[in-house]
Protein backbone atom coordinates (compact mmCIF):
# COMPACT_ATOMS: atom_id res chain seq x y z
CA UNK A 1 0.00 0.00 0.00
CA UNK A 2 1.23 3.48 -0.83
CA UNK A 3 2.23 5.63 2.13
CA UNK A 4 -0.38 8.22 3.10
CA UNK A 5 0.01 11.41 1.14
CA UNK A 6 1.77 9.78 -1.80
CA UNK A 7 0.15 10.21 -5.21
CA UNK A 8 -2.07 7.28 -6.06
CA UNK A 9 -2.06 5.51 -9.38
CA UNK A 10 -5.04 5.78 -11.69
CA UNK A 11 -5.59 2.04 -11.41
CA UNK A 12 -5.72 2.19 -7.64
CA UNK A 13 -8.21 5.04 -7.63
CA UNK A 14 -10.34 3.45 -10.31
CA UNK A 15 -10.45 0.25 -8.30
CA UNK A 16 -11.61 2.09 -5.19
CA UNK A 17 -14.29 4.41 -6.59
CA UNK A 18 -17.88 3.48 -7.32
CA UNK A 19 -18.33 2.47 -10.91
CA UNK A 20 -21.15 2.06 -13.39
CA UNK A 21 -21.58 0.04 -16.53
CA UNK A 22 -19.76 1.69 -19.41
CA UNK A 23 -22.61 0.96 -21.80
CA UNK A 24 -24.98 3.16 -19.83
CA UNK A 25 -22.38 5.90 -20.07
CA UNK A 26 -21.76 5.33 -23.77
CA UNK A 27 -25.42 5.22 -24.73
CA UNK A 28 -26.24 8.26 -22.61
CA UNK A 29 -23.48 10.17 -24.34
CA UNK A 30 -24.88 9.03 -27.68
CA UNK A 31 -28.30 10.33 -26.66
CA UNK A 32 -26.75 13.71 -25.86
CA UNK A 33 -25.00 13.92 -29.22
CA UNK A 34 -28.22 13.01 -31.03
CA UNK A 35 -30.18 15.65 -29.12
CA UNK A 36 -27.60 18.27 -30.02
CA UNK A 37 -27.67 17.27 -33.68
CA UNK A 38 -31.45 17.60 -33.71
CA UNK A 39 -31.50 20.89 -31.84
CA UNK A 40 -28.57 22.69 -33.39
CA UNK A 41 -28.63 21.22 -36.90
CA UNK A 42 -25.14 22.51 -37.75
CA UNK A 43 -22.38 20.01 -37.05
CA UNK A 44 -20.02 22.88 -36.20
CA UNK A 45 -22.42 24.09 -33.50
CA UNK A 46 -22.62 20.59 -32.06
CA UNK A 47 -18.83 20.44 -31.85
CA UNK A 48 -18.87 23.73 -29.97
CA UNK A 49 -21.61 22.68 -27.57
CA UNK A 50 -19.91 19.36 -26.80
CA UNK A 51 -16.69 21.21 -26.09
CA UNK A 52 -18.56 23.60 -23.79
CA UNK A 53 -20.17 20.72 -21.90
CA UNK A 54 -16.78 19.11 -21.52
CA UNK A 55 -15.36 22.37 -20.23
CA UNK A 56 -18.14 22.60 -17.63
CA UNK A 57 -17.31 19.08 -16.53
CA UNK A 58 -13.56 19.69 -16.52
CA UNK A 59 -13.70 22.65 -14.18
CA UNK A 60 -15.72 20.62 -11.66
CA UNK A 61 -13.99 17.30 -12.15
CA UNK A 62 -10.62 18.67 -11.19
CA UNK A 63 -11.73 19.02 -7.56
CA UNK A 64 -12.57 15.37 -7.24
CA UNK A 65 -9.39 14.49 -9.04
CA UNK A 66 -7.19 16.46 -6.66
CA UNK A 67 -9.06 15.15 -3.64
CA UNK A 68 -8.68 11.50 -4.61
CA UNK A 69 -5.32 11.37 -6.34
CA UNK A 70 -3.09 13.11 -3.75
CA UNK A 71 -1.39 14.77 -6.68
CA UNK A 72 0.13 17.98 -5.46
CA UNK A 73 0.02 21.22 -7.32
CA UNK A 74 2.81 21.74 -9.76
CA UNK A 75 3.98 25.17 -8.60
CA UNK A 76 7.58 24.23 -7.89
CA UNK A 77 8.54 23.77 -11.48
CA UNK A 78 10.47 26.57 -13.09
CA UNK A 79 10.35 25.38 -16.67
CA UNK A 80 7.09 25.51 -18.56
CA UNK A 81 7.97 22.29 -20.30
CA UNK A 82 8.31 20.51 -16.99
CA UNK A 83 5.01 21.84 -15.79
CA UNK A 84 3.14 20.67 -18.81
CA UNK A 85 4.93 17.32 -18.72
CA UNK A 86 3.83 16.85 -15.14
CA UNK A 87 0.29 17.82 -16.02
CA UNK A 88 0.18 15.39 -18.88
CA UNK A 89 1.21 12.60 -16.54
CA UNK A 90 -1.64 13.72 -14.33
CA UNK A 91 -4.07 13.58 -17.24
CA UNK A 92 -3.10 9.97 -17.79
CA UNK A 93 -4.10 9.27 -14.20
CA UNK A 94 -7.34 11.13 -14.80
CA UNK A 95 -8.30 9.04 -17.81
CA UNK A 96 -7.76 5.90 -15.81
CA UNK A 97 -9.56 7.19 -12.75
CA UNK A 98 -12.71 8.37 -14.51
CA UNK A 99 -13.02 6.26 -17.63
CA UNK A 100 -10.88 3.28 -16.73
CA UNK A 101 -8.84 3.66 -19.91
CA UNK A 102 -5.15 4.09 -20.60
CA UNK A 103 -3.79 7.07 -22.42
CA UNK A 104 -0.26 7.64 -23.61
CA UNK A 105 1.49 10.95 -24.12
CA UNK A 106 3.84 11.39 -27.06
CA UNK A 107 4.88 13.67 -29.90
CA UNK A 108 6.41 16.40 -27.77
CA UNK A 109 7.52 19.42 -29.74
CA UNK A 110 11.01 20.86 -29.32
CA UNK A 111 10.21 23.33 -26.53
CA UNK A 112 7.98 20.88 -24.73
CA UNK A 113 4.76 22.91 -24.75
CA UNK A 114 2.81 20.82 -27.22
CA UNK A 115 2.13 17.12 -27.12
CA UNK A 116 -0.34 14.42 -28.04
CA UNK A 117 -2.56 12.25 -25.89
CA UNK A 118 -3.31 8.95 -27.57
CA UNK A 119 -6.23 6.96 -26.26
CA UNK A 120 -5.80 3.24 -26.25
CA UNK A 121 -9.45 2.70 -25.68
CA UNK A 122 -12.36 5.07 -25.92
CA UNK A 123 -15.59 4.12 -24.20
CA UNK A 124 -17.49 6.96 -25.85
CA UNK A 125 -17.46 5.40 -29.29
CA UNK A 126 -18.74 1.88 -28.72
CA UNK A 127 -21.62 1.14 -31.08
CA UNK A 128 -20.96 4.36 -32.99
CA UNK A 129 -20.63 4.89 -36.70
CA UNK A 130 -20.73 8.36 -38.20
CA UNK A 131 -23.28 8.71 -40.99
CA UNK A 132 -22.36 10.69 -44.11
CA UNK A 133 -24.31 13.69 -42.88
CA UNK A 134 -22.09 14.02 -39.81
CA UNK A 135 -18.66 13.91 -41.40
CA UNK A 136 -17.58 17.20 -39.82
CA UNK A 137 -18.56 16.03 -36.35
CA UNK A 138 -15.94 15.52 -33.66
CA UNK A 139 -17.99 12.94 -31.86
CA UNK A 140 -15.81 12.86 -28.75
CA UNK A 141 -15.34 16.61 -28.54
CA UNK A 142 -16.53 16.55 -24.95
CA UNK A 143 -13.17 15.01 -24.01
CA UNK A 144 -11.17 17.92 -25.38
CA UNK A 145 -13.40 20.27 -23.41
CA UNK A 146 -12.85 18.29 -20.22
CA UNK A 147 -9.07 18.46 -20.62
CA UNK A 148 -9.14 22.16 -21.42
CA UNK A 149 -11.39 22.92 -18.45
CA UNK A 150 -9.44 20.82 -15.99
CA UNK A 151 -6.08 22.32 -17.04
CA UNK A 152 -7.49 25.81 -16.82
CA UNK A 153 -8.33 25.17 -13.18
CA UNK A 154 -4.67 24.46 -12.54
CA UNK A 155 -3.61 27.68 -14.23
CA UNK A 156 -2.89 26.44 -17.72
CA UNK A 157 -4.63 27.89 -20.74
CA UNK A 158 -4.49 25.28 -23.46
CA UNK A 159 -5.85 24.58 -26.87
CA UNK A 160 -6.98 21.00 -27.36
CA UNK A 161 -7.69 19.68 -30.83
CA UNK A 162 -8.27 16.32 -32.46
CA UNK A 163 -5.38 15.15 -34.57
CA UNK A 164 -6.73 11.68 -35.27
CA UNK A 165 -10.20 10.21 -34.84
CA UNK A 166 -11.01 6.60 -35.56
CA UNK A 167 -14.59 7.46 -36.36
CA UNK A 168 -13.19 9.50 -39.23
CA UNK A 169 -11.12 6.61 -40.47
CA UNK A 170 -7.84 7.32 -38.66
CA UNK A 171 -5.95 4.58 -36.90
CA UNK A 172 -6.16 6.00 -33.36
CA UNK A 173 -7.69 8.68 -31.17
CA UNK A 174 -5.18 11.46 -30.75
CA UNK A 175 -5.70 14.75 -28.97
CA UNK A 176 -3.19 17.52 -29.42
CA UNK A 177 -2.65 19.71 -26.38
CA UNK A 178 -0.94 23.03 -26.87
CA UNK A 179 -0.05 25.30 -23.99
CA UNK A 180 -1.09 28.86 -24.77
CA UNK A 181 -0.03 30.45 -21.53
CA UNK A 182 0.35 29.83 -17.88
CA UNK A 183 -1.93 32.00 -15.86
CA UNK A 184 -0.28 33.16 -12.66
CA UNK A 185 -2.38 32.12 -9.74
CA UNK A 186 -4.30 34.94 -8.14
CA UNK A 187 -5.30 34.42 -4.60
CA UNK A 188 -8.51 36.06 -3.55
CA UNK A 189 -7.19 36.74 -0.05
CA UNK A 190 -3.92 37.81 1.39
CA UNK A 191 -2.40 35.42 3.89
CA UNK A 192 -2.55 37.83 6.81
CA UNK A 193 -6.20 38.65 6.44
CA UNK B 1 2.33 2.09 -34.11
CA UNK B 2 2.71 3.59 -30.69
CA UNK B 3 -0.20 3.41 -28.36
CA UNK B 4 -2.75 1.82 -30.61
CA UNK B 5 -3.03 -1.00 -28.11
CA UNK B 6 -6.35 -2.72 -27.99
CA UNK B 7 -8.21 -0.87 -30.69
CA UNK B 8 -8.62 -2.69 -33.93
CA UNK B 9 -10.21 -1.23 -36.95
CA UNK B 10 -13.34 -2.55 -38.50
CA UNK B 11 -14.89 -1.05 -41.57
CA UNK B 12 -18.36 -1.50 -40.19
CA UNK B 13 -19.72 -1.17 -36.69
CA UNK B 14 -21.61 -4.44 -37.11
CA UNK B 15 -18.43 -6.34 -37.89
CA UNK B 16 -17.05 -5.59 -34.47
CA UNK B 17 -17.31 -8.39 -31.94
CA UNK B 18 -19.96 -7.68 -29.36
CA UNK B 19 -18.37 -6.85 -26.05
CA UNK B 20 -19.44 -8.75 -22.97
CA UNK B 21 -20.53 -5.50 -21.39
CA UNK B 22 -18.23 -5.82 -18.41
CA UNK B 23 -16.46 -2.52 -18.99
CA UNK B 24 -17.00 0.13 -16.39
CA UNK B 25 -16.45 3.84 -15.93
CA UNK B 26 -16.43 5.74 -12.68
CA UNK B 27 -19.79 6.74 -11.26
CA UNK B 28 -18.63 10.36 -11.23
CA UNK B 29 -17.93 10.29 -14.95
CA UNK B 30 -21.54 9.25 -15.50
CA UNK B 31 -22.85 11.72 -12.94
CA UNK B 32 -20.97 14.60 -14.58
CA UNK B 33 -22.25 13.60 -18.00
CA UNK B 34 -25.81 13.18 -16.82
CA UNK B 35 -25.77 16.52 -15.08
CA UNK B 36 -24.67 18.15 -18.34
CA UNK B 37 -27.55 16.42 -20.11
CA UNK B 38 -30.00 17.87 -17.59
CA UNK B 39 -28.45 21.33 -17.62
CA UNK B 40 -28.35 21.51 -21.39
CA UNK B 41 -31.98 20.49 -21.65
CA UNK B 42 -32.91 23.08 -19.07
CA UNK B 43 -31.67 25.73 -21.47
CA UNK B 44 -33.95 24.40 -24.19
CA UNK B 45 -37.27 24.48 -22.36
CA UNK B 46 -39.50 26.88 -20.50
CA UNK B 47 -41.44 24.51 -18.30
CA UNK B 48 -40.94 21.40 -16.23
CA UNK B 49 -43.04 19.00 -18.25
CA UNK B 50 -41.16 19.97 -21.38
CA UNK B 51 -37.88 19.27 -19.58
CA UNK B 52 -39.13 15.88 -18.44
CA UNK B 53 -40.27 15.11 -21.96
CA UNK B 54 -36.84 15.91 -23.36
CA UNK B 55 -35.08 13.77 -20.76
CA UNK B 56 -37.52 11.00 -21.53
CA UNK B 57 -36.71 11.31 -25.23
CA UNK B 58 -33.01 10.97 -24.48
CA UNK B 59 -33.75 7.90 -22.37
CA UNK B 60 -35.97 6.42 -25.06
CA UNK B 61 -33.03 6.44 -27.47
CA UNK B 62 -30.97 4.59 -24.89
CA UNK B 63 -33.74 2.06 -24.20
CA UNK B 64 -34.23 1.19 -27.85
CA UNK B 65 -30.53 0.34 -28.13
CA UNK B 66 -30.40 -1.49 -24.84
CA UNK B 67 -33.20 -3.80 -25.97
CA UNK B 68 -31.39 -4.69 -29.16
CA UNK B 69 -28.07 -5.14 -27.40
CA UNK B 70 -29.38 -7.29 -24.56
CA UNK B 71 -31.64 -9.48 -26.69
CA UNK B 72 -28.62 -10.22 -28.81
CA UNK B 73 -26.20 -10.79 -25.97
CA UNK B 74 -28.24 -12.26 -23.14
CA UNK B 75 -31.13 -13.96 -24.83
CA UNK B 76 -29.74 -15.50 -28.00
CA UNK B 77 -31.62 -13.08 -30.24
CA UNK B 78 -34.99 -13.89 -28.74
CA UNK B 79 -37.22 -11.29 -27.23
CA UNK B 80 -40.14 -11.56 -24.89
CA UNK B 81 -43.64 -11.61 -26.35
CA UNK B 82 -45.63 -11.80 -23.12
CA UNK B 83 -46.40 -8.95 -20.76
CA UNK B 84 -44.93 -10.46 -17.61
CA UNK B 85 -41.94 -11.71 -19.54
CA UNK B 86 -41.01 -8.29 -20.85
CA UNK B 87 -41.64 -6.68 -17.47
CA UNK B 88 -39.34 -9.05 -15.69
CA UNK B 89 -36.81 -8.56 -18.49
CA UNK B 90 -36.84 -4.82 -17.71
CA UNK B 91 -36.87 -5.29 -13.95
CA UNK B 92 -34.09 -7.88 -13.92
CA UNK B 93 -31.93 -8.03 -17.04
CA UNK B 94 -32.04 -4.40 -18.13
CA UNK B 95 -31.71 -3.06 -14.60
CA UNK B 96 -28.87 -5.38 -13.77
CA UNK B 97 -26.86 -4.40 -16.83
CA UNK B 98 -27.48 -0.67 -16.58
CA UNK B 99 -27.52 -0.13 -12.84
CA UNK B 100 -25.65 -3.18 -11.55
CA UNK B 101 -28.60 -4.55 -9.60
CA UNK B 102 -32.09 -5.86 -10.03
CA UNK B 103 -34.75 -3.20 -9.39
CA UNK B 104 -36.07 -3.13 -5.82
CA UNK B 105 -39.59 -4.10 -6.74
CA UNK B 106 -42.00 -4.79 -9.56
CA UNK B 107 -45.67 -4.48 -8.70
CA UNK B 108 -48.99 -4.53 -10.45
CA UNK B 109 -51.18 -1.50 -9.89
CA UNK B 110 -54.11 -2.25 -7.62
CA UNK B 111 -56.55 0.18 -9.16
CA UNK B 112 -55.91 -0.25 -12.84
CA UNK B 113 -55.38 -3.44 -14.78
CA UNK B 114 -53.00 -1.80 -17.22
CA UNK B 115 -50.60 -0.30 -14.69
CA UNK B 116 -47.34 -1.69 -13.37
CA UNK B 117 -44.71 -0.10 -11.19
CA UNK B 118 -40.98 -0.55 -10.87
CA UNK B 119 -39.62 1.03 -7.71
CA UNK B 120 -36.13 1.89 -6.66
CA UNK B 121 -35.09 3.21 -3.30
CA UNK B 122 -32.25 5.25 -4.69
CA UNK B 123 -32.35 5.55 -8.45
CA UNK B 124 -28.91 6.07 -9.93
CA UNK B 125 -29.82 9.23 -11.81
CA UNK B 126 -31.41 10.81 -8.74
CA UNK B 127 -28.49 10.19 -6.46
CA UNK B 128 -26.72 13.47 -6.97
CA UNK B 129 -29.76 15.51 -7.77
CA UNK B 130 -31.69 17.75 -5.46
CA UNK B 131 -34.78 19.38 -6.79
CA UNK B 132 -35.19 23.07 -6.02
CA UNK B 133 -38.59 23.97 -4.56
CA UNK B 134 -39.62 26.01 -7.57
CA UNK B 135 -39.27 22.98 -9.80
CA UNK B 136 -42.09 21.16 -8.07
CA UNK B 137 -42.47 17.56 -9.07
CA UNK B 138 -39.64 17.45 -11.54
CA UNK B 139 -37.94 14.06 -11.52
CA UNK B 140 -34.73 13.16 -13.32
CA UNK B 141 -36.07 9.64 -13.28
CA UNK B 142 -37.83 10.76 -16.47
CA UNK B 143 -34.64 9.68 -18.17
CA UNK B 144 -35.00 6.16 -16.78
CA UNK B 145 -38.71 6.20 -17.59
CA UNK B 146 -37.63 6.94 -21.14
CA UNK B 147 -35.26 3.99 -21.13
CA UNK B 148 -38.09 1.73 -19.95
CA UNK B 149 -40.43 3.11 -22.60
CA UNK B 150 -37.75 2.61 -25.25
CA UNK B 151 -37.29 -1.03 -24.30
CA UNK B 152 -41.03 -1.72 -24.11
CA UNK B 153 -41.85 0.09 -27.32
CA UNK B 154 -39.09 -1.66 -29.23
CA UNK B 155 -40.34 -5.02 -28.01
CA UNK B 156 -43.89 -4.27 -29.18
CA UNK B 157 -45.39 -3.16 -25.88
CA UNK B 158 -46.19 0.53 -26.31
CA UNK B 159 -46.81 2.22 -22.98
CA UNK B 160 -46.85 5.56 -21.25
CA UNK B 161 -44.06 5.58 -18.68
CA UNK B 162 -43.59 8.22 -16.01
CA UNK B 163 -41.35 8.69 -12.99
CA UNK B 164 -42.64 9.78 -9.58
CA UNK B 165 -41.24 10.39 -6.14
CA UNK B 166 -42.97 8.42 -3.41
CA UNK B 167 -42.20 9.53 0.15
CA UNK B 168 -41.16 6.70 2.42
CA UNK B 169 -41.87 6.58 6.10
CA UNK B 170 -38.76 6.89 8.19
CA UNK B 171 -36.60 7.68 5.17
CA UNK B 172 -35.22 11.08 4.39
CA UNK B 173 -35.29 10.65 0.65
CA UNK B 174 -38.29 9.47 -1.31
CA UNK B 175 -38.04 6.43 -3.49
CA UNK B 176 -38.58 6.66 -7.23
CA UNK B 177 -41.39 4.76 -8.84
CA UNK B 178 -41.52 4.20 -12.56
CA UNK B 179 -45.17 3.91 -13.52
CA UNK B 180 -45.91 1.93 -16.66
CA UNK B 181 -49.32 2.25 -18.24
CA UNK B 182 -49.68 -0.10 -21.20
CA UNK B 183 -51.59 0.79 -24.34
CA UNK B 184 -54.96 -0.86 -24.77
CA UNK B 185 -53.80 -3.00 -27.67
CA UNK B 186 -51.14 -4.60 -25.49
CA UNK B 187 -53.72 -5.75 -22.94
CA UNK B 188 -56.09 -6.97 -25.66
CA UNK B 189 -53.31 -9.02 -27.24
CA UNK B 190 -52.28 -10.38 -23.87
CA UNK B 191 -55.89 -11.45 -23.14
CA UNK B 192 -56.12 -13.16 -26.51
CA UNK B 193 -52.92 -15.10 -25.84
CA UNK B 194 -54.52 -16.28 -22.61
Amino acid sequence: MAPPGAPRSGDAIFASVERVNAELFTLTYGAIVRQLLTDLEEVEEVNKQLDQMGYNIGIRLVDEFLAKSNVTRCVDFRETAEVIAKHMAVIQVGFKMFLGVSASVTNWDADGTCCSIILEDNPLVDFVELPDTCQGLYYCNILSGVIRGALEMVSMKTEVTWARDMLRGDDAFELQVKLLKQVPEEYPYKDDE
Amino acid sequence: MIGVGKIKQYSNVLDRPLSKGKQEVSLSAFAFLFSELVQYNQTQVDNISELERRLEDAGYAVGARVLELLCHREKGNRRETRLLGILSFVHSTVWKVLFGKVADSLEKGTEHEDEYMISEKELLVNRFISIPKDMGTFNCGAFVAGIVRGVLDGAGFPAVVTAHFVPMEGQQRPRTTILIKFAEEVLRREARLG
